[in-house]
């Protein structure tokens, strides 16, 4: 049981990120109390990510992405939400903060990117006056300064013409533009940390790819972390230096982005892997969906969330109907919640999964 | 936009002489319709004792012999270029805009509309600020507090605003402030007046506060609607990750889109109730537009019903107006269609 304990995730964690890390996400849990019952939305979560790293949350619609980012940014409105855990932003835990010393931290230190440019700018002033606005509420300048400030943050982005544009209505953007200007919003007060929810799904795919390498460029820049959350491995591939694979609010597999790619165990992420669409590769018939649907947030199956979903879940001997798998570090850096054998988990991998990739 | 205006401004003229036409048909069309003769309509204008001859005479001086179409373009005549009208010893030239003479006191329309217009617009300015101020506020709260004791009591104090008629609470206010307590004027106008700015709140809180209350009640909820509806919005989750403070989250996010409904409105309920308050100015005999409206419509005084009816009808089209272009001052995705 030693072993197992040495190598279940530290609380203090040398996870993907080493230890001390900027962001340091311990136990997570945010819940729901409904009317039908507890809508466990994050059960248990934890990760880090270091300044100058990226870290790629995937999963399904309602597995908890987003509300755990929303928590890190103290956005559950109050008395709705039951938060327990630690939320370490720069050695300050944040659960349990005042919402005034969350404030301060939110634009400033912590920024965030949503999915949808349009609705989430205000649609009756000008992205210069949003832009001005998320500056000046954490820096003492005059509204000349602010503006200034805006159109260089415009012109980083690359919108052109910033210097007019800023005057234009989130309506008369096109919608790549107007992520770039929610971009330059988040990144006006040099925040150390940035959280992207989804930033590329409301876009057109020839959008997707600039906006990505816009996210990349400006994170070595500013030298930030940043959180990409998505359902698209295809988006993380692209950016994540790790890979948090959640499932029913609960991380199932937790690795460096090359371990994931290369070497998943989890059979959720080769669902995922499975139903992502390849160029690169020769063209097999179609891609292959997880069979079934996310389980209710409120009623999770006993055992292992995903077992009745899971092909695999017959070779464990009944464990994954009765057991939850706990989060075990099989190899250096590499987590996994799953009741298969080593064994098997390489054969199916390199016998079944890996060749129809 | 300015050719957006002018479009505007010949419609609403071209609206203002439908309605001046089908509210002359009503008064004047349809009682001949129902079998009136000249002679029935003028019997009402001339004393209870009059002879035939007389009550003839009376028809031919108010034109009511000629056909309706001449009737009408006489009166359209008048409010265009003016016109000359004979009902007693000589003929008088009414200048345009002209509505006619009252039938019962000979005595032109127009000026007794502008004598009145002071104190319905007084008694619809300050309601409108205690209305708008008082029902958009409770409305906020209401929203950001919503399920509260304060909401729920909030939210039933403004049911019961809506449902309570004005000569209810307009009657049980005077009897409880005025007469019981003392507290304010039981009644009857002054107009704006700057000299003596307490004198005129004096005698207009009650009013003021009766028709609010009614409004306002409105207002509250469609307020709270607004902003229950606004600040579930993604922009305000962003304003949120701004950093901003709450209350500027409310207010400059919050507010500021739910106002834009709110607005429409009360451009609408204002232009409405400046062609008169009947009940309030009925209730606490108030000298404005709504009671003389009551007084023309008892005395069958045709052409002060015409005309009051044409500037009410003046008051809805501008403020439909004024409405629409605010909207495009409000809203900036309006502004570039």
């Amino acid at each position: 049981m030693s072993a197992a304990q040495e190598s279940r995730v530290p609380q203090d964690g040398p996870g993907p990120s080493p230890a001390g890390a900027f962001l340091q996400v311990k136990d997570l849990r945010v819940h729901f109390p409904t009317d039908d019952g507890v809508v466990k939305s994050v059960d248990g979560l934890s990760f880090s990510v270091d300044r100058g790293r990226t870290l790629g949350i995937v999963g399904e619609s309602g597995s908890g992405k987003s509300v755990t980012s929303l928590s890190i940014m103290g956005l559950h409105a109050q008395g709705t939400a039951e938060i327990s855990g630690q939320v370490v932003l720069n050695g300050d835990n944040l659960v349990g903060a005042s919402a005034e010393h969350i404030r301060k931290l939110r634009g400033k230190n912590m920024a965030m990117i949503f999915q949808d440019p349009l609705s989430a700018m205000h649609p009756y002033y000008t992205v210069g006056h949003q832009i001005v606005e998320a500056y000046r509420v954490h820096n003492k300048v005059s509204k000349q300064v602010a503006r200034n400030h805006a159109i260089t943050m415009l012109d980083r982005v690359g919108i052109p013409q910033a210097k007019s544009r800023i005057d234009d209505y989130p309506h008369q953007f096109s919608g790549g533009m107007r992520q770039r200007a929610m971009i330059a919003m988040a990144l006006s007060c040099d925040p150390e940390l940035l959280i992207a929810d989804e930033p590329t799904t409301a876009l057109d795919v020839t959008v997707q790819a600039q906006i990505l390498d816009l996210i990349r460029d400006l994170q070595q820049e500013f030298n930030s972390a940043v959180i990409i959350i998505t359902h698209d491995l295809g988006v993380v591939a692209e950016l994540a230096d790790d890979i948090l694979v959640m499932y029913a609010g609960r991380s199932v597999e937790y690795a460096s982005a090359d371990e994931i790619f290369t070497a998943p165990r989890h059979p959720y992420t080769w669902g995922l892997l499975g139903s992502m669409p390849r160029l690169d590769r020769e063209r097999t018939e179609r891609l292959k969906p997880i069979q079934g649907a996310p389980p209710s947030l409120i009623n999770v199956p006993n055992g292992c969330p995903f077992h009745p979903r899971c092909t695999y879940a017959d070779l464990t001997a009944g464990a994954s109907q009765t057991q939850l798998p706990e989060l075990l570090e099989i190899s250096p850096r590499h987590f996994l919640a799953c009741h298969l054998s080593e064994q098997d988990r390489q054969r199916v991998w390199e016998s079944e999964i890996k060749p129809s990739l | 936009m300015l050719t957006y205006i002018v479009r505007r401004l010949i419609g609403a003229v071209i609206l203002l002489f439908v309605v001046s036409a089908v509210v002359f048909s009503i008064f004047f069309l349809v009682p001949r319709i129902g079998g009136a003769t000249p002679d029935d309509l003028a019997s009402r204008y001339v004393g209870k004792s009059a002879g035939a001859a007389q009550i003839h005479q009376t028809a031919v001086l108010l034109g009511f012999t000629d056909p309706i179409y001449v009737q009408y373009g006489r009166f359209a005549k008048g409010i265009v270029v003016g016109e000359n009208y004979n009902y007693g010893p000589a003929v008088e030239h009414c200048p345009a805009p002209c509505l006619g003479y009252s039938y019962i006191t000979q005595s032109p329309v127009l000026p007794d509309l502008l004598d009145r217009l002071p104190v319905t617009l007084s008694l619809a300015a300050g309601a409108a600020f205690l209305w708008l101020v008082g029902g958009v506020a409770t409305g906020v709260i209401s929203a950001l507090r919503r399920g509260s004791f304060l909401d729920r009591s909030a939210m039933s104090v403004a049911l019961a605003g809506v449902s309570l008629p004005i000569f209810f609470t307009g009657l049980l206010s005077l009897s409880i402030f005025s007469y019981g307590l003392g507290w304010t004027a039981p009644g009857g106008a002054s107009p704006m007046d700057a000299t003596s700015p307490l004198n005129w709140a004096y005698r207009m809180i009650l009013p003021w506060i009766t028709l609010a209350f009614l409004y306002a009640a409105a207002y509250a909820r469609l307020t709270r609607a607004g902003m229950l509806e606004t600040m579930n919005e993604d922009y305000i989750r962003t304003a949120r990750a701004k950093g901003l403070r709450e209350r500027d989250v409310v207010i400059k996010h919050g507010l500021r889109a739910a106002l834009t409904p709110i607005l429409t409105i009360f451009g609408l309920d204002l232009g409405l109730l400046l062609g008169g308050a009947i009940l309030t100015e009925t209730t606490f005999s108030l000298p404005g537009l709504g009671q003389y409206a009551v007084q023309a419509i008892t005395n069958n005084d045709l052409p002060k019903v015409l005309g009051v009816t044409l500037l009410a009808a003046v008051f809805i089209i501008f403020a439909n107006l004024v409405v629409d272009l605010l909207y495009a001052v409000v809203d900036p995705r309006v502004r570039t269609q």
